[in-house]
């Protein structure tokens, strides 16, 4: 869930589009009838309900703050859930990080299994189970020769990517997804959000564990 | 949000001793999110006013609002709405120049938003002093100066804050970093909730 209100210059934006409501209902109401004036009052609220929950869910277009590093190194932002030991995804991490001082950051959102368990904060085992395959994605970067560090994100993963981004000024973005007839990343359009969201390099890496299993 | 390092390994947890480390989903820091958690229960105490204030007007409804003979001085109030409205800009400027490094800045948006609120204050409380009629007379005058005057009271208490902050201002404290000017930030947060409060009650009760 995106939180609209993180900082005073948001509750400000806030303040801006109230009081712009308030002059147009202010303004109805002097020129005709109070009815009126309650009437179209009724339906900013309804409008401002409205544009609040799409917020909340992530569906209006806006652009996430990306920090910069600025110290030579590169910084590898990889999303990830149950792909995580893929071997497309190895294959991709270590071609971004060929020849290169890099730096890896590895998300893997912590998925509930539905949104009452959201709400309701349920998210313990979740979160568990997400730490659990963030530390054998991390055994599994060692393996390539790379140091990387790990979190467990937030259970929307376009929200986790904006929480990493906060404090890892990544230069890249790798996010892996199972294959389009069984991602549900890619049913809720997670990589083109993050696209559009996002100005960095964005790679999306297909992970097919079937696939990878069947190699002997 | 848990993190861990290769480096720790799986072990991590094994050595781990105490409560756990507090999951802390999408980054708000913990003064931001403490804020928002007390501005929704004012809401929900100004919603339990604005319920008394609706319930008297559409079931209870009188033939005109106010009743007769009271009037509500509706210029003067607007007036203070946008001296109100006002000293958000300032706020969001102090808030704005300290982000940029703006000492300067950060200490005249502070002075004229605290200004701007007591003059807000003055006015209301001048305002009572002229209106003609009291707490007691009809429900009317009850649910009129509850809801001003619990409105009034929550401007009190962010001259308040805005005053601590301007005296640190003034003392060199905060900086540009985000996590250095908290200490304005969660009154800046505060004050635009009283503003927002208050262009809902002048436009619900004088207005409509």
């Amino acid at each position: 869930m995106h939180n609209p209100l993180r900082s005073e210059a948001d509750a400000f934006r806030w303040v801006v589009i109230i009081g712009v409501g308030a002059v147009s209902v202010i303004a109805l109401t002097l020129l005709t009838q109070p009815v009126v004036g309650v009437v179209w009052a009724a339906a900013l609220v309804g409008f401002g309900v409205g544009i609040a929950y799409r917020g909340s869910r992530g569906s209006l277009p806006r652009s996430v703050a990306v920090t910069q590093g600025g110290d030579g190194k590169h910084r590898l932002l990889v999303v990830a859930n149950e792909t995580v030991g893929g071997a497309a995804l190895l294959d991709e991490i270590r071609e971004r990080c060929r020849d290169r001082d890099c730096r890896i950051l590895v998300v893997t959102p912590a998925l509930v299994s539905s949104r009452a368990s959201h709400w309701a904060s349920d998210t313990d085992e979740a979160t568990e189970l997400a730490r659990q395959r963030m530390e054998l994605s991390l055994i599994a970067i060692e393996g390539l020769g790379l140091k990387a560090k790990g979190e467990v994100g937030d259970s929307d993963p376009n929200v986790a990517i904006e929480d990493a981004l906060r404090v890892f000024p990544a230069d890249e973005i790798v996010i892996s997804t199972h294959p389009p007839q069984r991602s549900r990343w890619l049913e809720h359009g997670v990589v083109g959000r993050a696209r559009e969201q996002i100005d960095l390099p964005i790679s999306h890496v297909v992970v097919d564990l079937a696939a990878d299993r069947a190699i002997p | 949000m848990e993190s861990a390092t290769v480096a720790l390994g799986s072990h991590a947890h094994e050595e781990h001793h105490g409560p756990p480390e507090a999951n802390q989903s999408s980054r708000i820091d913990r003064q931001t999110l403490g804020i928002l958690l007390f501005i929704v229960s004012e809401v929900m105490l100004f919603g339990a006013f604005f319920a008394s204030y609706f319930f008297l007007r559409i079931v209870v409804h009188p033939p005109t609002w106010p009743p007769a003979p009271y009037k509500l001085p509706v210029a003067v109030a607007g007036v203070n709405t946008a001296i109100l409205v006002s000293s958000s800009f300032t706020i969001h400027y102090a808030l704005e120049s300290i982000r940029r490094g703006n000492r300067k800045g950060l200490k005249l948006g502070l002075v004229l938003t605290w200004l701007l609120g007591a003059t807000f204050l003055f006015i209301q409380i001048n305002e009572y002093v002229h209106l003609g009629f009291s707490a007691r007379d009809l429900a009317f005058g009850s649910i009129f100066y509850s809801l001003t005057g619990l409105h009034g009271a929550h401007v009190f208490v962010g001259l308040c804050l805005l005053s601590f902050a301007t005296i640190r201002a003034f003392r060199g404290h905060f900086g540009s970093e985000e996590k250095d000017h908290m200490g304005v930030e969660i009154p800046g947060i505060y004050w635009h909730f009283v503003d927002v409060m208050w262009l809902i009650v002048y436009t619900a009760v004088y207005i409509l």
